[in-house]
């Protein structure tokens, strides 16, 4: 009898996620399509393409000039996710660690910049940032510096912005990790003769990897893309693949490079995705919140 | 019997907040013994071996490992070796990583890990699982991993908190006979958690019995058995019926009446005088039941229910006081019915006076 009923149950149920994959392939896989089709199109002389089927687009990116925006990217997107790496587990591992109370609390604290928009959140750091702003005042009333630090539209203020940006993400995806960890297991570690940092690196972290290399991921590309924080904190002196996609398509118009860099970013995020699968065994990231 | 001891408490008092779950206990452990903390959860034993192996501090008290105090050394400085009760095998490590672990740590020869690996598999009886991974094992294949890993460096004393707790009743008897064997084999000093009493009968040397954070009574299994101290003892091991009453006349042999004045039965003598109040442990089978007045000595009862379970007939009576005990015959065949008036008795022997330093 029960047997006879689940196909139906499932059946019916269909019928309601429909909807959900209608929107996922009109809004999430269209315009992916559209991307990569636009990616080896040719740029018409003012606005639009043309359709003509080319690779120039994928080798106009190893122009020095664009190339070289990569390299600066690559690196801007390694220094933000080291460091988010560092901050963010530490910070992750020992939220795990609090008492119930505190972890909700935290968790709180994560949550509510969220609800302004980054935007306005990045224009906090420039008060915070410029000369004589709120840092330099500090600074300077305490005596550890004589002039302002003028530390605004720098490659440091990027950093920083990267990491205020980024490393909420890398919080919660090693918490959720960190929180599964079943505590016996140091125990046992140190119980079979392992001091306690050989127990955390022979143990803890290897098994809470999975929530690291997660947040690396949602840390990395997205590094490379943030156009706006090298904008807003940055001036023009950093310039990032994200800032050269925005240029080609609002600017110069060339919308079928500005799919290409696009795309080339999608690889990039792919092959970590198949390297962390290699790593981890497991097929999904680490599920944040 | 009298070897040197290997591991000794003194006064281990420890208490979670206003919890106290250690309240100075004692124990000092031989080398080569078998001993089981035996008592209900929440009694504090899993703390004691917390203690021992020093995952978990005390509040104050000692622990000396062949009379070396090692109570403030962190647990990898103390050569006790524990088999958790969920196991507690690293998930991402295969058997051969695991059981090689401790070795692994303590920078040993790569060769003479491999070769000790095999052997404690060996002695495991699970040769040739090197490579399985732990989630690819059976229940009872993890937990001898589990005893592999914590052998594999002949630790001095092996802790063993409830390791058979999670299997079923079949492959628990099984285990238990295993466990035994290689503890014999070992040589190695095991201290067992349990709160199975028939597996602490079963596989012990000596058997401490634990209840609210100190040791009841501390003694071979048939000392236990046969001649409990507390009536807490008796009934949690032996299951045995506990009667109040007082002492009428003393000496070799206790005679002593109901609480209400009437009938006499008798115990085995101890240091008591007449007309205190005595506790006695007597065991089910062996209450003897017969037609009222046909008796001299013993209580006056009337059979209350009759109920067949595990072989056993139980027969629930209620002395002229009000105390209730049970009575238990093999087989089915008892002519006895609910409302029988009947006399209870027993055999000096057989009944053992409890609590008298509660009492005295």
């Amino acid at each position: 009898m029960k047997k006879d009923k689940k196909p139906d149950m499932n059946r019916s149920y269909k019928w309601f996620v429909l909807p959900i994959y209608a929107f996922t392939f009109f809004f999430v896989l269209g315009p992916l399509i559209y991307m990569l089709i636009l990616s080896f199109l040719m740029r018409d002389e003012v606005w639009g393409v043309t359709s003509t089927f080319t690779f120039k687009n994928y080798l106009d990116i190893f122009e020095p000039v664009y190339l070289s925006t990569f390299v600066e990217s690559l690196k801007l997107a390694l220094i933000s996710t080291v460091l988010v790496a560092v901050i963010g587990y530490l910070f992750g591992y020992f939220m795990a660690k609090l008492s119930a109370k505190w972890k909700k609390i935290m968790m709180m604290l994560i949550m509510i910049p969220f609800w302004t928009s980054s935007l306005i959140r990045l224009y906090g750091w420039i008060i915070i940032f410029r000369a004589n702003g709120t840092l330099d005042t500090i600074l300077m009333s305490l005596g550890l510096t004589a002039e302002p630090l003028k530390l605004l539209y720098t490659y440091p203020a990027v950093v920083v912005g990267m990491i205020y940006a980024l490393v909420p993400f890398m919080i919660l995806s090693v918490y959720s990790s960190v929180e599964k960890m079943d505590w016996s297991l140091v125990e046992a570690a140190r119980d079979l003769g392992a001091s306690s940092m050989k127990a955390f690196w022979t143990v803890t972290f290897k098994l809470t990897l999975p929530g690291l290399l997660t947040g690396i991921i949602l840390t990395f590309v997205p590094s490379m893309g943030l156009f706006f924080i090298a904008d807003i904190l940055g001036g023009n002196k950093v310039v990032l693949v994200g800032n050269l996609i925005q240029e080609q398509l609002m600017k110069v118009h060339n919308w079928p490079f500005a799919a290409a860099l696009s795309v080339a970013l999608l690889l990039i995020m792919t092959v970590m995705i198949f390297v962390y699968r290699k790593i981890t065994k497991s097929k999904d990231l680490e599920a944040t919140l | 019997m009298q070897q040197e001891s290997i591991l000794k408490l003194e006064n281990i008092r420890k208490s979670f907040g206003d919890n106290i779950v250690l309240d100075g206990i004692d124990l000092d452990v031989k080398k080569g013994e078998f001993i089981t903390l035996l008592g209900s959860s929440g009694c504090g034993k899993t703390t004691t071996l917390r203690i021992i192996g020093g995952l978990e501090t005390a509040d104050s008290g000692k622990v000396l490992l062949e009379g070396e105090d090692v109570s403030g050394l962190e647990p990898n400085k103390r050569d006790v070796n524990t088999v958790f009760q969920n196991y507690a095998l690293f998930p991402h490590m295969n058997v051969e990583a695991n059981v090689g672990y401790s070795m692994k740590i303590r920078k040993r020869k790569k060769s003479d890990i491999a070769e000790a690996v095999k052997k404690a598999l060996a002695m495991v009886q699970l040769e040739g699982f090197e490579n399985r991974m732990p989630n690819e094992l059976s229940g009872g294949q993890r937990q001898r991993i589990a005893i592999a890993r914590a052998i594999v460096n002949e630790p001095k004393v092996l802790l063993l908190d409830e390791p058979l707790g999670a299997l079923d009743l079949q492959l628990r008897r099984q285990m238990q006979i295993e466990l035994k064997r290689l503890q014999k084999s070992l040589g190695i000093t095991f201290i067992y958690i349990t709160h199975d009493q028939e597996e602490a009968l079963n596989m012990s040397d000596r058997i401490a019995v634990m209840r609210n954070g100190v040791f009841e009574q501390i003694g071979t299994p048939a000392e236990i058995y046969d001649r409990p101290k507390t009536s807490y003892v008796a009934q949690f091991v032996g299951s045995a019926n506990i009667v109040r009453g007082i002492a009428k006349s003393v000496g070799e042999v206790v005679s002593f009446s109901n609480a209400d004045g009437s009938g006499q039965v008798l115990s085995r003598g101890a240091d008591i005088k007449e007309e205190m109040p005595v506790t006695v442990a007597i065991r089910s089978e062996q209450i003897e039941i017969t037609k009222r007045g046909e008796s001299e000595v013993g209580f006056a009862a009337v059979v209350k229910e009759k109920s067949f379970a595990g072989g056993m007939l139980r027969i629930a009576l209620t002395l002229s006081d009000g105390q209730e005990i049970i009575a238990s015959r093999h087989g089915i065949n008892v002519s006895w019915v609910p409302g029988d008036e009947v006399t209870v008795t027993w055999d000096a022997d057989k009944a053992v006076l409890v609590d008298l330093e509660a009492e005295a």
